[in-house]
């Protein structure tokens, strides 16, 4: 993966995955480290699954035997001296937790979060997504589909194209992709 | 600089297209982007993005693309399938942003499969 926002995305499709009705994603950056959660309040695993879901050897998927999505981003994680942390309650929800030393040479840029997270709104399988950004010294940026549909009302779909682009525009807008001099 | 509160504008502007969408559903194209780990690493989300980008473009409203999981086929990512009623499934692989548009153009506007991204032999 080349960009964190990547990660960001492949591990959110696992919440989807675990029919979570609500998804949050938070990205959080001060000078010394960028950390990503995603919380959602899907399925959950049990305790024995969840000792082993770093395996690249466990996955949750049937047309093949390998799941690479958690082992990478731990690994990145590790790599970027930063650490990893995963929380799970069967039938309660999930939290994965991932943080990486904001000036590693080995850190990926975070990259286009927008896009990640509009790729997400535009098939919400039926779930809420909160996106929370929040810059050490900026005023937070949270995005909430609950909120934009209210906004829209009823006739207009939040999948709507022109709505999801102009959500991708908001969101470039209104975050900022460095701190203290490092670009995110 | 824009503000949730600025959808509105496209709210009032599209409420007026509303009822050709509605009676469309029955013909409804789906386009599904394969987006697992296999998917995203091999460059699914610009496909994605701008398989959007081209739907709003074009205005195509009985158009829907969508997520799913792995496809089976890793190394042939990113793959995108097309869904039109009636008709067999076209499954495109190793597609990337120009291949997209070019979906969107020949096989969804103009209806012609594009026989080049579809499996080969080799793969």
């Amino acid at each position: 993966m080349r960009e964190l926002s990547l990660n960001i995305l492949d591990i959110a499709e696992n919440s989807f995955k675990a029919e979570a009705t609500e998804i949050e994603i938070v990205v959080k950056a001060d000078a010394n480290f960028l950390t990503i959660s995603v919380i959602d309040n899907g399925v959950g695993m049990d305790e024995e699954f969840l000792k082993r879901v770093t395996d690249p050897f466990t996955t949750s998927r049937t047309t093949r035997k390998v799941g690479m999505g958690i082992p990478l981003i731990k690994m990145q994680a590790e790599l970027c001296e930063g650490s990893f942390d995963i929380q799970s309650t069967k039938w309660v929800g999930t939290t994965l937790t991932a943080s990486f030393k904001t000036n590693h040479i080995d850190r990926p840029p975070l990259g286009d979060i927008a896009e990640t997270i509009v790729s997400l709104i535009a098939d919400l399988k039926g779930a809420e997504l909160t996106f929370r950004y929040e810059l050490e010294g900026e005023e937070p940026f949270v995005l909430s589909t609950k909120e934009v549909k209210e906004e829209l009302g009823d006739t207009i779909p939040i999948d709507t194209p022109d709505v999801l682009i102009f959500i991708k525009d908001l969101i470039k807008e209104n975050i900022k992709l460095s701190i203290g001099g490092f670009s995110l | 600089m824009k503000s949730i509160a600025d959808i509105k504008a496209i709210r009032d502007k599209m409420q007026s297209e509303i009822i050709l969408r509605d009676s469309d559903e029955t013909n409804e194209i789906r386009v599904v982007v394969g987006m697992a780990t296999c998917g995203i690493s091999a460059g699914a989300r610009p496909v994605f993005n701008t398989l959007i980008d081209e739907v709003a473009k074009r205005k195509l409203t009985n158009v829907k693309v969508t997520r799913t999981g792995c496809l089976g086929m890793c190394k042939l990512e990113p793959i995108v399938e097309v869904f039109v009623p009636n008709q067999e499934k076209v499954t495109y692989v190793h597609v990337n942003s120009e291949k997209a548009m070019d979906i969107i153009v020949n096989h969804i506007v103009n209806g012609n499969v594009c026989k080049d991204y579809l499996i080969k032999d080799e793969d």
